[in-house]
């Protein structure tokens, strides 16, 4: 009995300890010097200087002109480009799954409690200089549920790579939802595209109906209307604090995602976006941002036979903004930094290409106060590349979460991540149920 | 810097006194500039010329050693490649669309059919042809999709044509077989790898004995014609290499011990474990065509490295690369990007555009007609604005059999 009481009191010890270390980490500030930096916002700096103290970036500039805090820990990082780390506006990764098969729309549902921590597909987007992701639920619904912005720091349960404070009563996401062919499927799903649209709307005007009801309550508790998970999260979602990541592909598919959220006045963020490059000037009127991909050739579903690399060019023409995503395992988390450039290729301009890993994804998930750029106050959040970031010969040599060092491609247990090999994947983030879903 | 300004001026030069000549004659006779042409038969050559007349390569040299003739019509560029070969793809078979209707890439009646011709399946005109000829790809070694004991009979053809006898570079390439989980998944049976193992063991058993019986004096008593048989002894006899498709280490092995037993010619295919089996791959003197170094890490590849290019290379084993085979997207990998992957990953420069040019050829053995600039061979040849393997370099230019078909930069 004695024993497990000091047993008890060790463990407490030990959590009471890793929680300090965990609010007190990097003590003592950083200065990286000598490399080339991307801030983002604002011209590259070449022999550049980067300040990070307490988890915050502190100064960004020029070497000569920002002097090391005194006790600072410096860090020569001559030959190396530095960038932000980059954000993933819409990514599988930490093998959770969303809504079942039983219905269309499930927006109760949360990822969040569905997703491990520990999952090897993490190490593989940390590889990748991936800091900030949104993981989204499946494609095969509707709406498949609510997403959630993590931080990829070191964690033990989920709450340590959220993003808000409490999941209980926070909002930690977006709510994802789909049209076009994913989502059309038998009974109860939809079976065409108009059901489709009907059935989004039945809802969304069922959620109008719950929101004025909480309204007429006028915080009386007794006359609020009972607790409905589905409600909740929809009139969050009607009253903008919740952004809607929408799946969509086809030009006609784009376009009716634009209506309903005129109807219902929602905030939404295209996702692949695929045919975007066809309807460019009704997007930008319609001032929806777009989160797309890259794929290295046309096809593998109807949908999808007209995607071009040209899109972020031509959606970057007509002044949307565009952030890139993985889809991972779609693409492959540890080669975001290629769409980037695939993009270039097709002729984005390099500053609005980067900013598509970037800062870009940052603006369309909220976190742009936080993350994104390189810039004083904002999170100590950056990736020191070999090279830049551009080619493809730049590997991923170290990631920073808000100060801590979280991948280090010098030390062979984080190096495997980088490049595969034997048992360094369990290979468990794409069973055919998510297949369904992605994409 | 002197030589290079020569030959822009050379190659300017003729440009201009020929760009109004030839408007209207086909292409048949080209002489293309690269800053830096990539042989693939020796060392690279800083300001050279590949001198095309129809479809063969005419002269390849220094600029300061070949002299352009006047009618012919120049093309500039900064990177000059032999036209790329895919060592391994399902292209033309799995089309663009992904639906039943232009969907060939594998037969499921049954584990074992070696003798489905790729050549009765390939479409020409897929999209997916298209674009992988316009980033580069000039031969691609095709067929049935990895999934059955024995699924077919893979051909090798030039990415154009408009049939596949104007596209075809040899009619049966490999006999395709796969060992692994996705047998599994398409057919009740093979349900294990042992059971797979031994029913392409009597398969083989079954092919000898219908030789024999081929060759009975009485006529009456030779067994008729039995297609499949034919093609597993093709197989035996030498004529045709065996592809195998085997991922995990324990599957290589039981190739090279099936090659082994019945000593027929062995090409390993993805082979995504082959870093646990290089003494062996090595001691068998097998070629090794890899999986596309981004293939997904799962199933059968889940053990996939980028590095297995390189320290394949390093151990001495003969390695090509191949854009495989996906049955979702991207519908088809581009070979080029794949070779980027394992040059960024270690694998020496030239070694990795050898894995999509001549070390490809000399693999899928098609080495006297194509992945080399040398005279006398087939006029296919890349242009580059930059460094190939670069994401934002563009391919610009692709000559197939001595005609261009592409001329713009993708």
């Amino acid at each position: 009995m004695i024993r497990q009481k000091l047993f008890t009191s060790v463990f407490f010890l030990l959590f009471a300890l890793s929680a300090i270390a965990l609010v007190s980490a990097q003590e003592k500030p950083y200065i990286f010097r000598g490399g080339t930096i991307y801030p983002i916002e604002g011209d590259s700096i070449r022999n550049g200087s980067l300040v990070v103290h307490h988890g915050k970036i502190i100064a960004v500039g020029n070497a000569e002109s920002i002097a090391a805090p005194p006790g600072a820990v410096s860090f020569d990082v001559t030959g190396k480009v530095i960038m932000p780390g980059l954000v993933d506006t819409h990514s599988h990764i930490g093998g959770g799954d969303g809504a079942d098969q039983s219905a269309a729309l499930q927006p109760e549902i949360r990822i969040l409690d569905a997703i491990d921590v520990r999952s090897d597909t993490f190490k593989k987007a940390l590889a990748g200089g991936i800091t900030t992701v949104n993981v989204m639920p499946g494609s095969g619904y509707l709406m498949s549920g609510q997403t959630a912005y993590l931080k990829l720091r070191r964690a033990n349960s989920i709450n340590d790579m959220l993003l808000c404070t409490d999941p209980i009563t926070d909002i930690c996401g977006g709510m994802k939802m789909a049209n076009g062919t994913n989502s059309i499927r038998n009974a109860p799903f939809p079976g065409t595209r108009a059901k489709s649209a009907a059935m989004v709307r039945q809802l969304f005007v069922k959620a109008q109906d719950y929101r004025a009801r909480v309204q007429a309550a006028g915080g009386n508790p007794e006359k609020l209307p009972k607790r409905e998970l589905d409600m909740e999260a929809l009139v969050q979602v009607l009253e903008g604090k919740r952004t809607v990541h929408f799946h969509t592909h086809r030009h006609d598919d784009i376009l009716t995602v634009l209506r309903l959220s005129k109807e219902f006045g929602f905030r939404v963020v295209l996702h692949h976006v695929s045919e975007g490059w066809k309807i460019a000037k009704e997007i930008a009127e319609a001032g929806a941002p777009c989160s797309i991909i890259v794929l290295d050739s046309p096809g593998g579903k109807l949908e999808a036979v007209d995607i071009r690399y040209e899109n972020g060019a031509i959606l970057e023409k007509a002044g949307i903004t565009v952030a890139y995503h993985t889809d991972d395992w779609i693409t492959d988390s540890r080669l975001f930094l290629r769409s980037a450039a695939l993009g270039v290729r097709a002729g984005m301009s390099r500053q609005k290409a980067l900013e598509a890993v970037t800062l870009a994804g940052a603006k369309i998930l909220g976190l742009d106060s936080r993350v994104g750029s390189l810039k004083p106050g904002k999170d100590a959040d950056f990736v020191i590349l070999s090279g830049h970031p551009l080619s493809v010969y730049a590997h991923v040599e170290e990631t920073w979460i808000e100060g801590t060092k979280v991948f280090d491609r010098s030390n062979p247990e984080d190096r495997k991540y980088s490049v595969g090999g034997y048992e360094v994947f369990r290979g468990d983030a794409a069973d055919d149920s998510d297949k369904e879903g992605a994409e | 810097m002197r030589k290079l300004i020569h030959t822009a001026v050379v190659c300017g030069l003729v440009f201009y006194m020929t760009s109004f000549l030839s408007i209207n004659e086909t292409h048949a006779q080209v002489a293309v500039c690269g800053e830096v042409v990539y042989t693939m038969s020796g060392s690279p050559l800083q300001n050279g010329i590949v001198l095309i007349r129809k479809n063969k390569i005419e002269q390849v040299g220094l600029a300061a050693q070949v002299s352009i003739p006047g009618d012919y019509k120049v093309m500039s560029a900064k990177v000059v490649t032999p036209g790329l070969i895919d060592a391994h793809s399902v292209v033309g078979l799995s089309g663009i669309y992904n639906q039943a209707h232009d969907q060939d890439q594998l037969e499921k009646s049954s584990a074992i059919q070696p003798e489905l011709r790729a050549l009765d399946a390939y479409n020409p005109r897929e999209k997916l042809v298209e674009w992988i000829r316009n980033l580069g790809v000039t031969t691609v070694h095709t067929g049935p999709a990895p999934g059955a004991l024995a699924s077919g009979q893979t051909i090798i053809v030039k990415t154009v044509g408009g049939t596949v006898n104007e596209a075809l570079l040899d009619s049966i390439g490999m006999v395709a077989f796969t060992l692994g989980q996705t047998v599994g998944e398409n057919f009740r049976s093979p349900g294990t790898r042992s059971k797979g193992v031994a029913m392409i063991r009597a398969e083989f058993v079954k092919a000898q004995d219908y030789a024999l019986k081929r060759k009975a004096k009485d006529p009456d008593k030779r067994p008729t014609r039995d297609l499949e048989l034919e093609t597993l002894l093709r197989v035996l006899n030498g004529q045709v290499k065996a592809l195998f498709t085997v991922n995990k280490a324990t599957e290589i092995m039981s190739a090279l011990r099936l090659a082994k037993e019945f000593k027929f010619d062995l090409v390993l295919d993805g082979a995504a474990e082959a870093y646990l089996a290089m003494n062996e791959i090595k001691a068998a003197g097998v070629p090794v065509i890899i999986h596309p170094t981004m293939v997904r890490t799962y199933g059968d590849t889940r053990n996939a490295s980028f590095e297995t290019a390189q320290q394949l290379e390093k151990a001495g084993i003969p390695i090509a690369l191949q854009s495989g085979y996906e049955d979702y997207v991207p519908k088809t990998r581009v070979v080029l990007y794949e070779a980027a992957i394992a040059a960024a990953n270690r694998l020496p420069y030239e070694k990795a555009l050898g894995a999509i040019t001549i070390d490809a050829a000399r693999i899928i053995g098609v080495d006297k007609r194509v992945g080399s600039l040398e005279q006398g061979k087939d006029a296919d040849v890349v242009l580059f604005d930059g460094d190939p393997f670069e994401y934002t370099t563009h391919v610009c230019g692709v000559i197939v059999n001595g005609s261009v078909v592409s001329e713009t930069c993708k």
